[in-house]
């Protein structure tokens, strides 16, 4: 096998860019979700309306947001709507077709822990919290996950459940190595798609559970050129546009 | 009616020790300068409020203002965990953290429910998840008129609401714009309310429906330009990125918190320009 010509992360972006669809109002967070919403307006989906929980509606980041209320955002939205009105009018109601995540842990049914590493009283490592994830999966109609899968992220059993998967919501789980999804019947993630170069053994090694393959099992197709240049562009632009002291606008 | 002063008279005479305190602003107008002034009056015993805990409630913390938090997220946006929030949770450092925590629709509907004066606020969430056994101030309800299982939230009701604010005019009206998070909400649950502002104006030239907090809800308004750095003022400044990024350095270690800490907030005087 020749020398890939992408990075774990890159592919991992990029198969998730994919996974946008034009037609979705979708719900992402700040870091990868946001990277490959990015790409995926530039390359898929170019009229998708993109919704963050600070409010912003049919926001059109240029660059990836370092935010959730990046004043990109804010700017470039539709409509601007305050946080009671983003969790109730829309998220609670049923009006967001889409949501990609991210998080620190995950099990075997797409449960989440973004709390705590250890014990809760005593944790090894405090992580933020909950923020929005909870209500995003629960009403959102499609919800994937991007995160890098390690046995440190991919583990039998939640330090704290955060977030619960939702079986019938649940669409995908993409990490930098592969894609799963829940199985129908047994509702657990299920491998269902391996980047190339990427060996099975290499996957379950990462994988903290006894880990399903799908009988099915694809190969995902390979990052295009365009897609690399798409997401390289992008990384090197957002580095640009976020440095600096910050600026006087008046 | 709201009184036009100083931040050093405003935090004196409306913040006391052992307040619970709200001070609002979703990654946009963070009331940086009003927070800082609370650490150079050295309040304690505060319990604080917020949804999307950062860096200005790390500075608090580590500096031993606040005794317990109310939150839904607590980290350094874009960059990574909290420091001396870890510190205090992992270690006991400086003090004791308590903690009780939400999801971000939750505490919106704690704070909601306390600004239209209702004991609870209800929404569909938590069920399955562990928030429900450390979280005293959720539990669930049936719907009295489907049998339907949601949540009940506790309202809170805080002593004092602190936010930054573009502008004001000489009456205590106050306009903001962009990103205005859940700012409303937490002035209106307060029995005090004190917003910093870039600018006051004679008059705010404004359509009726942008969102004007009125001077009748307001205790006191303060010009602090710049109030909200190293955050950002929609058609003021930009975010001051680096200054965030810096911070995790600034922040992992206790003695180089210290000292920025006194270098910069504690030795600096207060803007007079009230």
């Amino acid at each position: 096998m020749d020398e890939l010509k992408w990075t774990p992360e890159e592919i991992m972006t990029i198969v998730a860019a994919r996974h946008f669809r034009n037609d979705a109002m979708t719900f992402v967070g700040v870091g990868q979700p946001s990277v490959a919403a990015c790409v995926a307006r530039l390359l898929y989906a170019p009229e998708l309306t993109l919704v963050y929980e600070s409010g912003a509606i049919g926001a059109k980041p240029t660059v990836a947001p370092l935010s959730i209320a990046d004043s990109e955002l804010a700017e470039t939205a539709d409509v601007v709507v305050s946080v009671p009105e983003i969790f109730k009018y829309w998220l609670q109601r049923g009006c967001i077709n889409a949501a990609f995540l991210g998080t620190a842990q995950i099990d075997r049914f797409g449960n989440l822990n973004t709390t705590v590493i250890g014990d809760y009283s005593k944790p090894k490592v405090r992580l933020p919290g909950a923020g929005g994830a909870p209500e995003i999966a629960s009403s959102a109609k499609e919800v994937f996950v991007i995160v890098r899968q390690t046995p440190k992220a991919f583990v039998a059993k939640l330090d704290f459940i955060t977030t619960v998967g939702r079986r019938k919501a649940l669409a995908g789980v993409i990490t930098d190595l592969g894609v799963l999804r829940p199985d129908r019947i047994t509702e657990e993630l299920v491998l269902t798609e391996c980047y190339p170069g990427v060996s099975l053994d290499e996957i379950r090694a990462a994988t903290g559970w006894e880990l399903k393959v799908a009988p099915t099992l694809k190969e995902t197709p390979a990052p295009t050129e365009i897609e690399l240049a798409a997401l390289r562009d992008l990384q090197e632009r957002t580095e640009i546009a976020h440095r600096g002291r910050g600026t006087f606008d008046i | 009616m709201a009184e036009i002063t100083t931040l050093t008279t405003a935090i004196k005479e409306l913040v006391r020790d052992g307040d619970t305190i709200v001070a609002e602003g979703f990654s946009h107008l963070v009331p940086f300068a009003a927070a800082h002034e609370i650490i150079r009056q050295e309040r304690r015993n505060l319990t604080a409020i917020r949804l999307s805990a950062d860096i200005v409630y790390d500075q608090m913390i580590g500096m031993g203002c606040i005794r317990k938090m109310l939150f839904s997220w607590a980290g350094n946006p874009g960059v990574g965990l909290l420091h001396r929030f870890r510190d205090a949770i992992e270690n006991k450092w400086p003090a004791p953290l308590d903690i009780e925590e939400h999801s971000h629709a939750g505490l919106a509907e704690a704070l909601t429910a306390g600004a239209t004066g209702l004991p609870f606020g209800i929404l569909r969430g938590y069920t399955g998840t562990d928030l429900l056994q450390r979280t005293p101030s959720v539990t669930p309800l049936a719907c009295p008129f489907t049998g339907e299982t949601v949540m009940a939230i506790r309202a809170v009701n805080p002593d004092v609401a602190i936010i930054h604010a573009q502008q004001a005019d000489r009456k205590g009206n106050v306009l903001m714009w962009g990103v205005t998070g859940i700012q409303k909400e937490a002035v209106f649950a307060s029995k005090r309310a004190i917003v910093t502002v870039e600018e006051i104006q004679d008059r705010l030239d404004t359509m009726a429906n942008a969102v004007v907090l009125p001077a009748s809800r307001i205790t006191a308004v303060v010009h602090a330009p710049r109030g909200a750095w190293p955050s950002y003022a929609q058609g003021y400044y930009t975010r001051d990125n680096e200054f965030y990024r810096a911070w995790d350095d600034i922040a992992r270690d206790r003695d180089r918190f210290l000292e920025w800490m006194n270098e910069n907030v504690v030795g600096t005087a207060v803007l007079q320009n009230g």
